[in-house]
């Protein structure tokens, strides 16, 4: 008879919780999901335009080495660069896994998987399922899960939010989470050897984003709060292609420049014609003029910024808003609703014109977060990284992982567009296995310890959800949110100013002392949004001054983040990660030596 | 055209507890769908009598219609609510109840974990041989697999469930809806599911598949992603009569 046996949880049910769930299915071991969503929900839909993989379908010599590399300089030098190399060279397999899962990615005419172009590369290197291939991945890996919960060795908890950690003593290590019950309002803890949080996004922290509205951030800023390191949190991603709205922005995807699309102005500033009527020679197309390589398919942060510069600094948005033309409408018909029917539909739906015939208008939106929760890795004599090490993941808390977007290891300072849904699969596929390695090394498991740890976590998350529902003040808790992100954006997106952070994080002090004045507008004991949203909106503005006071200190440029002060990237002070520890005076930040002893850092070029 | 957006909510305290209906404004913004009116409630959760109310509950996350959460009965139609816009439906009350053929939990959120117990028991997956790298997975023809792709984009929104007049997540022992059953029916589309179709057709070819299907096609007209469910259905029992013939003839 054996003793008992290691218990395993994962919190998040997209791409990277439900591969990290996988592989430990798949070694046998039971696993316990922890999801506010049902997992087939979660914000891995959205993504729309690929996967990346150096297939090399279309004979143009791509390898993973050139994968690898062009992650590298994507992420301007700061990603780990074992961890790019080992997600580059595992991506063709990985793409092949997803294949046999069923899912429908798009072919050539010989049958073979097709790919298509992506920013910041020169080769065909996406493999993509219409213009839905989130959607698609997702949903393939939710039903190996599924298949997993038939034999009975995953359980779903979906409806549940992960309040926090629970660990053995100051330091870890990490023995269990305490959970609330959305419907029930039961806060309850629970016994586990290993927690891998895969809790994706904190686009929230911005109000609106392309980001899901169950994306706030909450858990992993609750793991910082807890102990774990922040890593590189001011680098966030502007996508340069969205479509404005009240409640959210919604992507339009890099793929639409991928199959051809163009972005243009007016050369006229303030031309007020209908797009149709602006003759060719009339139209600015100034990627494709100030990057003749890569054109319209520069990386994101750089594209951004040369739409910030055109609309801001020259003026010449359409209408003088920050707001360009993203044109297909010289593409067929035919092959449009082929390759980009979701998203097309998506526009056509929410912005009520025919992206067939009329060019779209878009803006820059805050997309995805290359900073995250700190995590390890053992990286072998040969730069790949060790599959077998328990460190592959680990948070600085033993028995702590991440995988996914909550962390931060793979896109350095700007990510390449297909590169996500990659390493959020390449993630888990080492999230899942150091887990089992470190809990079948335990001495003791947590089944066997005291009841002490638990039980105090649990009645302080009780007391902190109490003290939310008995909030009388004046302040409405959505309101504040739309402050913040308000804040965050006009701040903390494309252009970043030393004064104006200093004065952001000032504003982020005020608004967490008028959290305390929230007046919980529902105090109902069954199913009330506003109790968690109260803690969440808490746990967003400990992460913005995290994100603010890293991009205060930064003084470089480097992708995403860029200071007019300081245009260059200064590689002799700020080739480092920047890791925030949580204080209650606010985070202490510091920093950390980057592996790049694969790829020498060189200045980073699209022209 | 009116500066106030107009909403009528049905609202349930818990599953136990009577229905009530509560009537909000919302100042009317050029562009918005039914979740931006719901946020704006919630920024100020004040009814149209200008009592202090607690603000409705809903479920919503993606808001690009891909995630299937915000599912509503909007003006008497089961649809998503985020690709709802104000301004394409009709002047007048703007009517929003929860989807009736599953649970209410409360407000605008119901329980749709039935839909999840049915892709479990149509057994919607490809049983793979393990994760690791064994190469490329078959060859497809790119009209398969186009074909194959419309009914993988379904997203468990409920819509279909909801217009179907035999199905009710109550009596899922009568009916497992239409949802699911595509599924079945997609999961042959490729090659290696159709090599264990069978396995697959036995959850069809129970007493609550299938021949539950009375055929009524309300399913094809609401669906948002615009699925051909009926035609899965008719290929559907077309395996299904096949299957019954071979077992049968003992094959």
């Amino acid at each position: 008879m054996t003793q008992s046996a290691p218990r395993f949880a994962v919190v998040g049910g997209g791409l990277a919780g439900l591969m990290t769930v996988i592989k430990i299915a798949e070694r046998g071991h039971p696993v316990d999901v922890f999801s506010v969503v049902p997992v087939k929900r979660s914000h891995s839909v959205c993504a729309q335009g690929g996967i990346n993989a150096a297939v090399n379908i279309k004979g143009e010599n791509d390898s993973p080495e050139i994968h690898f590399y062009d992650t590298v300089k994507g992420g301007d030098f700061l990603a780990h660069q074992p961890l790019c190399k080992g997600m580059a060279y595992a991506a063709p397999g990985l793409v092949y896994l997803l294949d046999r899962m069923g899912v429908p990615f798009s072919r050539t005419p010989e049958g073979n998987l097709d790919f298509r172009r992506f920013g910041g590369t020169l080769h065909h290197r996406t493999a993509f399922a219409g213009a839905s291939t989130g959607q698609q991945l997702l949903y393939a890996l939710d039903e190996q899960v599924r298949r997993y919960e038939v034999e009975g060795l995953v359980r779903k908890h979906e409806g549940f939010e992960f309040l926090g950690p629970v660990l053995a003593g100051p330091g870890g290590p990490c023995v269990g989470l305490v959970a609330l019950d959305l419907k029930t309002m039961e806060i309850t803890a629970h016994r586990f050897d290993a927690v891998v949080m895969a809790t994706g996004g904190p686009g929230l922290v911005f109000g609106r984003s392309t980001n899901s509205m169950i994306n706030t951030g909450s858990a992993a800023s609750s793991c910082y709060q807890a102990g774990v390191k922040y890593a590189n949190g001011e680098f966030i991603q502007i996508h340069p292609t969205a479509i404005p709205g009240e409640d959210k922005l919604r992507l339009m995807s890099e793929s639409a420049r991928g199959e051809g699309g163009r972005v243009w102005v007016p050369r006229k500033k303030g031309d007020t014609r209908d797009p149709r009527e602006i003759p060719e020679e009339e139209r600015w197309y100034f990627l494709e003029e100030k990057y003749p390589r890569f054109g319209n398919l520069v990386p994101r942060d750089i594209g951004a910024r040369e739409i910030y510069d055109v609309c801001v600094n020259k003026g010449m948005g359409i209408g003088g808003q920050m707001m360009v033309y993203l044109d297909l409408t010289h593409k067929p018909r035919e092959f449009l609703d082929h390759r980009l029917g979701a998203i097309l539909e998506i526009y056509e739906k929410f912005a009520g014109d025919d992206p067939r015939t009329v060019p779209m208008k878009i803006f820059p939106a805050v997309h995805y977060s290359m900073g995250g929760l700190w995590v390890d890795y053992e990286r072998t004599a040969d730069g790949f990284i060790d599959g077998d090490s328990p460190k592959n993941h680990m948070t600085n808390i033993p028995g702590l992982y991440a995988a996914g977007e909550c962390e931060y290891q793979y896109h350095g300072a700007n990510r390449l567009g297909a590169n996500a849904l990659l390493s959020c699969i390449y993630s888990g596929t080492l999230a899942g296995p150091a887990a089992v390695n470190y809990a079948s090394g335990l001495e003791r498991l947590a089944n066997d310890l005291a009841e002490g740890p638990y039980e105090r976590e649990r009645l302080r998350w009780e007391r902190r959800f109490d003290e939310i529902r008995r909030m009388d003040g004046p302040e409405n808790a959505h309101k504040l949110h739309r402050e913040l992100g308000e804040l965050m954006i006009e701040n903390m997106t494309i252009v970043r100013h030393n004064d104006a952070l200093r004065r952001t994080d000032a504003r982020l002090q005020e608004l967490m002392e008028r959290w305390h004045r929230i007046g919980a507008a529902d105090t109902a004991g069954w199913t009330n949004q506003e109790l968690p949203f109260i803690n969440q909106l808490w746990n967003m503005l400990e992460l913005a001054r995290v994100m603010t006071l890293g991009a205060l200190a930064r003084d470089e440029s480097r992708g995403a983040h860029y200071k007019p002060e300081f245009p260059e990237r200064n590689d002799e002070e700020w080739l480092k990660t920047t890791i925030a520890e949580w204080t209650p005076d606010g985070p202490k930040l510091s920093y950390e030596e980057v592996d790049t002893s694969l790829v020498k850092p060189v200045a980073r070029k699209y022209d | 055209m009116s500066q106030e957006v107009h909403l009528r909510i049905r609202r349930q305290d818990a599953p136990d507890s009577q229905p009530y209906w509560q009537d909000f404004r919302v100042p009317r913004k050029k562009g918005m769908n039914i979740i931006s009116c719901l946020q704006e409630i919630a920024r100020n959760p004040v009814d149209a009598a200008g009592r202090k109310v607690s603000p409705p509950v809903w479920d919503c996350s993606c808001l690009e219609e891909v995630c299937g959460a915000c599912t509503m009965v909007i003006n008497g139609t089961p649809r998503q609510s985020c690709s709802t816009l104000v301004d394409n439906l009709p002047e007048g009350t703007i009517t929003l109840e929860p989807v009736a053929k599953f649970p209410v939990v409360r407000d605008l959120v119901v329980d749709r974990s039935a839909m999840f117990r049915a892709l479990r028991d149509v057994r919607a997956w490809l049983p793979i041989d393990g994760t690791h790298d064994l190469g490329p997975g078959p060859r497809r023809a790119p009209g398969d697999v186009d074909e194959a792709y419309v009914f993988s984009r379904c997203m468990t929104c409920g819509c279909c469930m909801e217009a179907c007049p035999n199905y009710d997540a109550n009596d899922y022992e009568q009916f497992i809806g239409p949802a699911p059953l595509a599924q079945a029916y997609y999961f042959s589309k490729h090659p290696t599911g159709a090599m264990n179709q069978d396995e697959r057709l036995e959850a069809v070819m129970g007493a609550n598949g299938i021949t539950g299907c009375g055929n009524a096609q309300n399913c094809v007209e609401v669906c948002p992603k615009e699925i051909p469910l009926t035609e899965a259905f008719a290929r559907l029992n077309r395996q299904a009569n096949r299957k019954w013939l071979a077992d049968i003839l003992g094959r």
